[in-house]
């Protein structure tokens, strides 16, 4: 894009700011489109898994149910309560919005289609989601209000408590990968098991670090069980309680986005992201972003199950889960793995 | 030119988030502006092509440290009127502080005047075709290896010196035994009965 925009006649800084800009509203927009349908999909499938029917009004099959409820909240008027902080109280949602979507920018949808192809892509996933529990205690915090503020303590010790262990799941990726970009670890993911599997599922070394990424990244964007900060009968709507209109909208899209993104790097991870689940060569001739979609929807679909199926945990399980099985699990794993590449790949790049 | 134009957004909200830090009254504010700070300083380091450094302090400042400061600072019952007492009994201390830093950034200011650091002449210059991530990790696993490792010690030492000054056993304290939890069953904690009518339950 950037050589299309200089052979207009731009010279390459403005061309590569204009094709920048043009990249982003392409990856954010389509984005939005995904929210408005995932939402959609979960209310579907959980109503699906209750026997009900689910939204099926607005449109064909309630198809257009988000866009209608979108509608409904743009109209409605935005609540400050006067006791709020202003202008924190209507930051704390943007930030929220803001960091589900900077993520994207390191996502690989294709070989080489990634918007920042940068060395240090996973560092930057984790600094970005670090990022994330700020908008929540912001909320909870500016909100003056105990409910809120409960469910923000909450909330940032559950994400701190959990980012730790993914921490450590990620560095076993790396290990394997020997990369912490993106684009080179979904490459690594190559012809596992005598070259016919693509991911680092079928490997026994990494597959247990896939379970418990994919259990911590459901505490990490607080989807049920682990939607203690939400507790509907003990803190109303948690740090949400006090926002009306767009700026609980903000809220709700991006936490969608963020779930949509957790999919994403459990695909990216170690279900071989862009890549085809087989090493064979007709399954290459369907493009790697079909295969990225099929497997976030795959993923978007377990969240749901979870969701519809798990009964939420107490707050002592959750830091438990989190702090004394998890964490000694994950450290163990980085060993075990540093330990099994120095035995077979010592040598390498030294 | 978009480096210069990202160079000096970068480096002017790091100073006026630094100023903000220490001039508004509400501590909380004063957080959420030092953040501010820390997320522009990596900015800044970003554009000096120090990406891992930029990296680690979002994940370690912004992500960590600051939440905590922010969970201390947001429990505090702060008086204002207490805080304004205190000003004059530190205001010296503050001012000997404040001539040390002015005088130091003198001293970098002359020192950088007078020629600066040659950079490339260092004892381990990062080398090509590499990504300063392994060049750091080459030099911190082999040239700096103690160092490193003794930096991991006091790390430890902190840590267990934490839990054990916070660490005390309180009683009367009801403990959450999960194996038991797990291991009952439904048989142990109910009874089906069939009451006569008007008489109730043993229990």
């Amino acid at each position: 894009m950037t050589s299309w925009f200089t052979y207009l006649g731009m010279d390459y800084g403005w061309a590569w700011f204009v094709a920048t800009i043009i990249d982003i509203l392409v990856i954010a927009l389509p984005l939005m489109l995904a929210v408005a349908m995932i939402i959609y999909a979960d209310r579907k499938i959980w109503a699906a898994m209750a026997l009900r029917r689910g939204p099926n009004v607005v449109g064909p099959l309630g198809l257009l149910q988000s866009f209608a409820d979108g509608l409904k909240v743009f109209l409605q008027e935005t609540i400050i309560p006067s006791a709020a902080n202003k202008g924190l109280f209507l930051l704390a949602p943007i930030i929220t919005f803001t960091v589900a979507l900077i993520v994207w920018a390191v996502v690989p949808f294709q070989a080489g289609v990634v918007l920042a192809n940068i060395n240090v892509g996973l560092l930057y996933v984790l600094a970005a989601s670090s990022l994330g529990v700020y908008g929540i205690i912001i909320a909870g915090w500016a909100s003056n209000s105990k409910y809120p503020f409960y469910s923000a303590l909450r909330a940032a010790a559950q994400m701190v408590s959990y980012e730790v262990s993914i921490g450590f799941v990620l560095i076993s990726v790396v290990l394997w990968a020997n990369s912490f970009n993106l684009t080179a670890i979904v490459e690594a993911q190559k012809g596992f098991a005598w070259g016919w599997v693509n991911g680092n599922f079928i490997n026994p070394l990494l597959f247990p670090m896939s379970v418990v990424f994919f259990i911590s990244s459901l505490a990490e964007t607080q989807r049920a069980p682990f939607d203690l900060t939400e507790a509907e009968s003990e803190l109303v709507a948690g740090y949400q309680t006090e926002y009306s209109s767009m700026s609980f909208a903000l809220y709700w899209l991006g936490e969608y986005a963020n779930v949509i993104l957790m999919c994403a790097l459990n695909a990216i991870l170690f279900w071989g992201g862009y890549l085809p689940p087989l090493n064979i060569g007709w399954m290459y001739a369907v493009p790697g972003i079909i295969w990225l979609f099929i497997k976030i929807l795959a993923f978007f679909f377990l969240f749901s199950w979870v969701k519809a199926t798990v009964p939420r945990y107490r707050y002592d399980q959750l830091m438990r889960l989190g702090w004394k099985i998890f964490l000694p699990l994950s450290l163990f794993w980085v060993f075990l793995v540093s330990g099994y590449l120095m035995l077979t790949r010592v040598g390498i790049g030294s | 030119m978009i480096a210069a134009i990202a160079f000096y957004l970068f480096a002017a909200v790091v100073l006026l988030s630094g100023a903000m830090t220490i001039t508004s009254r509400n501590p909380v504010h004063s957080v959420l502006w030092l953040i501010l700070a820390f997320f522009n300083a990596a900015g800044l380091m970003l554009l000096c092509g120090a990406e891992f450094i930029a990296m680690l302090l979002i994940i370690v400042y912004v992500g960590a440290v600051a939440v905590l400061f922010l969970f201390v600072v947001m429990m505090l019952d702060i008086d204002f009127a207490e805080l304004r007492a205190g000003f004059v009994r530190y205001a010296m201390i503050g001012l000997a502080f404040a001539v040390l830093l002015a005088a130091e950034v003198v001293i970098a200011l002359l020192g950088w005047s007078a020629g600066g650091l040659k950079l490339d002449q260092r004892i381990a210059p990062t080398p090509d075709k590499m990504s300063n991530i392994e060049a750091i990790g080459h030099l911190l696993y082999s040239h700096y290896l103690f160092v490193f490792e003794g930096a991991g010690l006091v790390l430890l030492v902190a840590m267990i010196g934490a839990i054990v000054l916070t660490h005390r056993a309180r009683g009367g304290v009801k403990g959450q035994k999960i194996s038991r939890q797990v291991a009952r069953r439904p048989q142990d904690a109910t009874r089906n009965m069939q009451p006569p009518v008007g008489q109730g339950v043993e229990l």
